[in-house]
């Protein structure tokens, strides 16, 4: 074995055991425990809720409609009947869709972004950060009713807009952290070896911008989690009849005063996930800036 | 300090300009046929032809966004298409309320926050931080309308100390409290999670640093070096979050003005949106942006004032 070889291989052995350091650091923390119980729950909920619903969803029955919780519906029935826990757990599906796609769209578009404009500065820097600037004046909800309202909305185009939001907050934290690695010795090195700037970016700074990444993804699932359910409940995001849970609390609004639980439950289930991301967000932010 | 004024001002008029720009193209390009979707599908194409003339649509893109900004900068900000009213004073009145709303959600949570973020400090990673950190972060991760219907669940409909229904109050104080304290209630969670961990973070900070220590080994006694040093400079950032978190009050306004039914702007954007009323959704909007940038301007030149270190380096 020659001693290049050898050395890649303590580099990459160090590396998992660093990795492996961070995960039970973060294991140790009772918030990132807790928050991950939670999201797992969840997910395998949004999953396999088929298999774990008592009653069929969709499923109406107007004869026992509005009706408190009772051994039959533990949560009650909502204005057509339907069986309000097993629309519980139906809705987390549209919203773990919704949510993780529009974070990867937004997590990408702004890595290229950010890269690109760190790496070269300048004129398209400058510019481009003025424009992020602009861009940052609107508060995410309103950009997102106006555009929604004017297109027409889909599941697509909410993941998609949402994605197209968060590309340039991702963009300025990637941004910041290029601007630090760009004038390091190894990107010096590889430009005297006579790489490529594409080669620069990805192969070389890229790996060492991952943490901030990473952190900046599990903030922005938890936005994304936040924004998708706002929009459903402005009725710009998923239709009916889905057991969304954003669009069941907008619906069962009117309700309310005959029949809380409708939106009782869907909402403490809303409450808990996007509690619980924002635990597993903060504890990973803790671990990575130590 | 006159460098690093004219530059701030300089680049938040630049945003200004871009930010300008975008509302015109958003609300502009996006609707399409405006006269269609005001006349409806039964309309002749003459028609049609004929109101897109009359609101000048007909003109260049860059014309229109030359009339639409000089306009806007006299006030005139064109006519409502579905309320017939001027769009200035509609959205002004709605604007107006909405600031009452925040000012009182502002002005009975920020100084709780800044204890509890203060008293987290203090008590820096014990249980009582840990509470308090966690409960800012849970309160600042739920979306306003969770907030507002467990609000609403619990205080008009459980208890009925509240209406459902908010409106804007007459100048007495159980009308304001009345009619204010629900709908400001989700804003206030909001806030509490921002302020807080500021105030938190700021704190530690200044706990840490050289001169409260050579403080206390000078023998200053405690309440001296928390309000003579510490908060001097942990209050700093929190200011500027304060400043900040008054543009982005608008934005988490539209869901809490719909969920209690409150004539402010947030509502006015939403119900401008779903109606494609143009002039209200333009000046309404870019009214918020503008809130958000001059809001972040007097932050940072806040934040410069009360730190030398920012005025001087530049």
């Amino acid at each position: 074995m020659s001693a290049l070889e050898l050395s890649s291989r303590s580099r990459l052995d160090s590396r998992r055991a660093r990795a492996r350091a961070t995960f039970g650091q973060l294991l140790r923390s009772a918030s990132f425990d807790v928050g991950a119980v939670i999201v797992v729950f969840w997910i395998v909920d949004a999953i396999f809720w088929h298999a774990l619903v008592p009653q069929d969803p969709q499923a109406l029955n107007p004869l026992a409609a509005l009706q408190g919780p009772t051994a039959a519906h533990w949560f009650g029935t909502d204005w057509l009947g339907r069986d309000v826990f097993s629309r519980t757990l139906a809705g987390s599906t549209s919203v773990l869709e919704i949510a993780p796609l529009a974070t990867l769209l937004g997590i990408a578009g702004g890595t290229v972004v950010g890269l690109v404009t760190g790496y070269y500065g300048g004129a398209v820097d400058a510019l481009v950060m003025r424009l992020v600037d602009a861009f940052l004046a609107f508060p995410l909800v309103i950009i997102a009713v106006l555009v929604l309202s004017l297109l027409g909305t889909s599941e697509i185009t909410v993941i998609v807009l949402i994605g197209v939001i968060f590309t340039p907050v991702v963009s300025r934290t990637v941004r910041s952290v290029v601007l630090v690695e760009r004038d390091k010795e190894y990107v010096a090195s590889a430009r005297l070896r006579g790489e490529g700037d594409w080669y620069i970016m990805t192969a070389e700074i890229l790996p060492n911008v991952t943490t901030p990444i990473i952190v900046e993804s599990t903030v922005r699932l938890g936005y994304a989690i936040f924004t998708a359910a706002t929009l459903s409940f402005l009725s710009l995001g998923i239709q009916q009849p889905s057991p969304d849970w954003g669009l069941t609390i907008s619906l069962g609004r009117q309700y309310l005063q005959i029949a809380p639980w409708i939106v009782l439950f869907p909402a403490v289930a809303l409450a808990t996930l996007v509690v619980a991301v924002n635990l597993v967000a903060d504890s990973i932010q803790q671990v990575m800036a130590q | 300090m006159l460098t690093y004024l004219s530059k701030r001002l300089l680049l938040a008029l630049v945003t200004l300009v871009l930010v300008s720009f975008i509302v015109f193209l958003a609300s502009d390009v996006l609707p399409g046929d405006v006269g269609r979707t005001i006349l409806g599908n039964f309309a002749t194409q003459a028609q049609v032809h004929a109101l897109d003339v009359k609101l000048g649509l007909d003109h260049p893109l860059l014309d229109r966004y030359w009339i639409w900004v000089s306009h806007f900068v006299r006030g005139n900000w064109g006519t409502s298409y579905t309320l017939q009213v001027p769009v200035f004073g509609l959205v002004m009145r709605h604007f107006l309320n909405s600031l009452i709303l925040g000012a009182f959600a502002l002005v009975l949570i920020v100084p709780i926050s800044i204890t509890f973020g203060v008293l987290a400090a203090t008590h820096h990673d014990r249980p009582l931080d840990r509470v308090i950190s966690v409960t800012g972060m849970s309160m600042l991760a739920l979306p306003e309308f969770v907030t507002g219907i467990v609000v609403l669940v619990v205080f008009s409909i459980v208890v009925h100390w509240f209406p459902v229904s908010s409106s804007v109050p007459v100048f007495s104080l159980p009308s304001i409290v009345r009619n204010l304290f629900l709908p400001a209630l989700p804003e206030m969670v909001l806030i509490f999670g921002y302020v807080s961990r500021m105030a938190r973070a700021g704190t530690v900070e200044a706990l840490n640093a050289g001169y409260t220590r050579t403080a206390v080994l000078k023998g200053l006694p405690r309440h001296r070096v928390m309000m003579r040093h510490v908060l001097r400079n942990s209050l700093l950032p929190t200011i500027t979050v304060v400043a900040v978190q008054a543009g982005y009050l608008v934005g988490s306004l539209i869901v809490v003005e719909t969920i209690f039914n409150y004539p402010g702007i947030g509502n006015l954007i939403y119900t401008a949106a779903t109606n494609h009323d143009q002039p209200v959704l333009q000046a309404a909007v870019f009214l918020v942006a503008l809130v958000y940038t001059l809001s972040n301007l007097a932050a940072d030149l806040l934040y410069a004032v009360f730190n030398p270190r920012v005025r001087l380096a530049s």
